[in-house]
């Protein structure tokens, strides 16, 4: 019998990756909104708006990471472009922000006040529709995605691959940059959007809005991990995983590789679009820097710290770096790019699998000492405690092994 | 204009709703392997050139349906490039390369060839490592295999039987939760075999399938081949001799791109000139 599709679901994360998911979810829906909203701010407890914003902030990169590993993790495809697709789901959320203003502008006109800047009558056509809140977010996802989609079919039935695949990502982000810093493209140039107001008539500052959103980017994020979990472990998955290591095997039976990579690269950008349209109204403005070639990279490196090919080792990475980073360019902004630069070098030298390969690692040293006295007291393997552990790749199940031998020696 | 008067036929409408609507009744389907005059390969004429060099020069050859045909040659002489041509990785210069009677090689992709019915065991093994024993003759095995079906796809139990069935065959039966790469090169190589069956092919290449395997390992993949053939065809590469002796079937002489020689191993060994490529070396 075919075990049924639910409980192929659930069954996709091991029960500590759900218990860890609940925890999580106990933490963002009811302990933040309550120490945000109902505690006085003289309380120790009490959560601040501007921890909230980041907070949500960060929630939303996690998103984009978890994304990001999935087509370069799981499939080995580098895209140094997934930033274009971050802000582009931004820009579409953020055309609705704009129109939302209404004449509460500087210039108290029906237009974007930077439309009445540049002395236009009427919005363009594109901008058809953008005061809908449902066009809105179907736009988010839908632009990011459409461009995937042709851009990854071309690039794809080239079989352009590895450094020259991210390459072009690269100079795709740049070039929609460069688009987008012009005035006539009608995104408001270099200022981009800001100023919001409003989201279905609310105020967007409100301590209540700003709960919303940050409960709805812990949504989002939750829905990613289980979605992406669910696809690693799924047939679909592990194709996937197969072309990484030997596409043209996979061609000789019968895959199509093409199908496989255009699918989870339109789904990761589209991913990312979500993401993006619910950072803007969290962080209040959106600007063509979203899509700076830096940006991009830098969504590579916090993959790669927390750990490629698994999916918790994006979420904590994610983490780790943005926290640090919103200490760094407190303490020391200028030196953050040679920071940044240093802990992608440091990491690919000295930590391939990330903050993750590095626990695993630990983790396998210290279980193997008391192995080597009491073999019998040795938990079989699988019985982890491990939240999410990816049933994933041979480095990652190889390298604690052999730190096993290593410390039982 | 066949499909129209296929369908004015009274029984070709019960005929498609029998099929399930996936074909339309059409004697021989777009896609379908055609062995009505009882070749299953046909190589005409075909060349590849590599920069000026030419690795294939006017090879021609055909193979019967469940015909079991060796191939020799010296290095280079070219039979990993007619094995690249016939599954559609190099493209020949010139020539023709049927499947059947319908089915034109050069004009189809991998995995269509491979949908088709040709299935290929490389040079190198090549299987996925980090994949399990069992997840590499899952992924292999005969089935839908667009992204829709691959995303809810779970394996029946007629299936893991399947799985299960050729794991014994291939002695893997042991190791089917370990991970790929951390089996022994013979142990690869019947994985990849294993693959191979998992696919049903009605075609198998087979590029120097006991390199690295032991007498004893080398001799049960003798086995497993002549058992094959019949209800299969099989193309086998080997320089090993006695791996060639024991399957018994037709060889044929690779020599610079082209035919030098076919018949029996006895017959060919006693060949003048190909005791002089041999030697001549
Ligand atoms: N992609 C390629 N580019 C350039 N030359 C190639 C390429 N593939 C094969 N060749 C050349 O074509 C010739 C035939 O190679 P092929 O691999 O088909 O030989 P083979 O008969 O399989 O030899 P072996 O017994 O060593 O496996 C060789 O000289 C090889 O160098
Ligand atoms: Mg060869």
């Amino acid at each position: 019998m075919r075990t049924p599709f639910t409980v192929r679901l659930i069954q996709s994360m091991p029960r500590g990756g759900w218990i860890a998911l609940a925890i999580f979810a106990l933490v963002a829906w009811v302990g933040i909104p309550f120490a945000h909203l109902a505690l006085p701010e003289s309380h120790p407890l009490h959560v601040s708006a501007y921890t909230v914003s980041l907070l949500g902030k960060i929630l939303c990169y996690m998103v984009v990471a978890v994304a990001m590993d999935l087509i370069w993790g799981y499939a080995g495809i580098l895209s140094l472009g997934h930033g274009l697709f971050f802000a582009l789901g931004g820009y579409a959320f953020g055309m609705y922000l704009m129109r939302q203003i209404g004449r509460d502008g500087s210039y108290g006109a029906d237009l974007p006040d930077f439309m009445v800047f540049l002395d236009w009558k009427e919005l363009p056509w594109y901008w058809g529709g953008s005061d809908s809140f449902a066009w809105a977010l179907f736009l988010a996802v839908a632009a990011p995605g459409l461009i995937a989609f042709v851009f990854g079919y071309f690039a794809f039935r080239s079989r352009i691959k590895g450094v020259y695949f991210s390459i072009i990502t690269q100079a795709l982000t740049y070039a929609a940059m460069l688009l987008f810093f012009r005035n006539e493209t009608g995104f408001g140039g270099n200022n981009g959007f800001t100023d919001f107001k409003r989201i279905l008539g609310y105020a967007i500052t409100s301590p209540e809005m700003r709960t919303l959103l940050f409960a709805l980017s812990a949504l989002l994020l939750m829905a990613c991990l289980v979605l992406g979990r669910y696809l690693v472990t799924s047939r679909f998955g592990r194709v996937l995983a197969a072309i990484r290591d030997a596409e043209s095997r996979v061609m000789f039976i019968g895959y199509n590789p093409l199908h496989y990579k255009l699918f989870m690269w339109t789904l990761s950008a589209m991913l990312c679009g979500l993401a993006g349209a619910l950072y803007v109204p969290q962080v209040g403005i959106i600007n063509p820097s979203e899509m700076s070639p830096a940006n991009s990279i830098e969504i590579a490196v916090w993959v790669a710290v927390g750990g490629r090919g698994t999916l918790v080792g994006a979420v904590l990475g994610a983490g780790i770096v943005n926290l640090l980073k919103s200490w760094a360019t407190v303490s020391f902004p200028e030196y953050w790019p040679f920071f940044l630069g240093f802990l992608f070098i440091a990491v690919t030298l000295y930590l391939p699998d990330g903050v993750v390969g590095l626990w695993r690692k630990l983790r396998a040293g210290r279980k193997a000492a008391p192995v080597a006295e009491q073999p019998l007291h040795t938990p079989p393997p699988g019985s982890t405690t491990d939240p999410l552990p990816e049933g994933a790749t041979a480095p990652q199940h190889a390298a604690p092994a052999t730190a096993a031998k290593g410390a039982a020696a | 204009m066949s499909a129209v008067t296929e369908l004015e036929r009274p029984d070709a409408a019960d005929r498609e709703n029998w099929d399930g609507g996936a074909n339309t009744g059409h004697p021989v389907r777009p896609g379908e392997l055609d062995l009505s005059h009882n070749v299953i390969l046909y190589l005409d004429d075909i060349s590849v050139s590599f920069d000026g060099f030419r690795a294939l020069n006017k090879l021609s050859l055909t193979i019967d349906a469940g015909e079991l045909r060796c191939i020799i040659g010296p290095n280079g002489a070219g039979k990993t490039t007619m094995m690249d041509v016939i599954t559609g990785k190099t493209r020949p210069d010139s020539g023709k390369a049927y499947f059947g009677q319908t089915l034109d090689l050069t004009r189809m992709t991998e995995p269509q060839i491979a949908h088709a019915g040709i299935g290929r065991k490389f040079q190198k093994p090549t299987i996925f490592e980090h994949h399990t024993a069992f997840e590499n003759l899952e992924l292999a095995m005969k089935a839908d295999k667009r992204v829709r079906r691959s995303l809810f796809a779970a394996l029946s139990d007629d299936e893991r039987d399947r799985i299960a069935e050729v794991l014994r065959r291939i002695r893997l039966d042991r190791e089917a939760d370990r991970l790929a790469g951390l089996l022994s090169h013979g142990q690869k190589q019947w994985l990849e075999i294993g693959m191979l069956l998992m696919q049903e092919p009605r075609l198998l290449l087979l590029d120097e399938p006991v390199a690295g395997m032991t007498d004893d390992e080398t001799e049960r993949t003798a086995e497993l081949f002549v058992s094959l053939a019949g209800s299969h065809s099989l193309m086998v590469v080997e320089h090993d001799m006695a791996f060639v002796e024991a399957l018994g079937g037709k060889v044929t002489v690779l020599c610079e791109g082209s035919v030098l020689a076919e018949g029996d191993l006895a017959t060919v060994q006693a060949d003048p000139r190909v005791i002089e490529v041999y030697l001549g070396r």
